[in-house]
């Protein structure tokens, strides 16, 4: 999955776009995760609407970025996210630690 | 019931084939004429239980994933996916939300996920021969085959 990196003073935009499953989480956690390192960030924006697929795999992603960025003392927010992702957003709780906006692709 | 329409895929447990189950499940389910919402929770619960398979089951290396999946004529799929892996000891431990035995970030929330998008899920395991994971939900009313 292709991810892009967009940076601004203090926020750091990470953009994803396909399916986001164990297979391409890690690859996507790796490339955010150096991004972070080098700009640090006090804002991680993930814009969620290329995203076509997530299951929890993806909310493992979401949930280690929460902590990376808490450590940083930095925050996460997730951008247009599909609808579709909102059952399993919820059930995991994350939508209580990072803000998540809906409106993606799929609206 | 009888089936009125039933398939079989054989997959080697590499995470690159998750999206390929996904993509036949989807495309067998169709046939019920699903609502995108209730095609994405199976496509969801599926990924589920095939990355299991992939991540947990053969964590020392890979093997065989068994997927089959049945139309009924009331409206109902059934999946099952399967493999010989290593098992799970503790199954109700193991299907309490947050749980989890593997590092690499996992959220110890598959079998909630597939918990909550279908109707219903039975597990059957035996540690050092395998893991039966079993997915049951309403596509839609009665149909034709
Ligand atoms: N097919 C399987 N074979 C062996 N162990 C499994 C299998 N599926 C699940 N497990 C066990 O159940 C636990 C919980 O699974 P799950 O809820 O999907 O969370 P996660 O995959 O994030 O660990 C796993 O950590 C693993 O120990
Ligand atoms: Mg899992």
């Amino acid at each position: 999955m292709p991810v892009t990196i967009n940076t601004a003073p203090g926020s750091l935009t990470a953009v994803l776009v396909g399916d986001l499953d164990h297979h391409s989480a890690k690859p996507i956690r790796e490339r955010i995760d150096a991004a972070i390192a080098e700009h640090r960030p006090t804002e991680l924006v993930l814009d969620f609407g290329g995203i076509t697929f997530m299951d929890s795999s993806g909310i493992g992603l979401v949930m280690g970025r929460y902590r990376l960025m808490e450590e940083l003392g930095g925050k996460v927010v997730v951008d247009n996210a599909p609808t579709t992702i909102k059952k399993v957003m919820r059930l995991s709780g994350i939508d209580k630690l990072a803000t998540i906006n809906y409106g993606g692709a799929d609206k | 019931m009888k089936a009125q329409n039933t398939m079989k895929l054989t997959i080697e447990s590499l995470s690159i084939n998750e999206g390929f189950a996904r993509s036949v499940i989807c495309a067998f389910a169709a046939q019920l004429d699903p609502t995108i919402d209730v095609l994405s929770d199976i496509r969801t619960a599926l990924s589920e239980a095939v990355t299991n398979c992939v991540v947990h089951a053969y964590k020392n290396g890979t093997g065989a994933v068994y997927i089959t999946a049945a139309l009924y004529p009331d409206g109902r799929i059934r999946i099952k996916v399967r493999d010989k892996g290593c098992g799970i000891e503790d199954l109700q431990k193991a299907m309490e939300p947050l749980f989890t035995t593997a590092d690499g970030e996992r959220a110890g929330l598959g079998f909630a996920v597939m918990q909550s998008l279908m109707d219903k899920v039975t597990v059957r395991s035996k540690p050092g021969s395998g893991t039966t994971v079993t997915l049951e939900k309403r596509i839609g009313s009665t149909h034709e085959g």
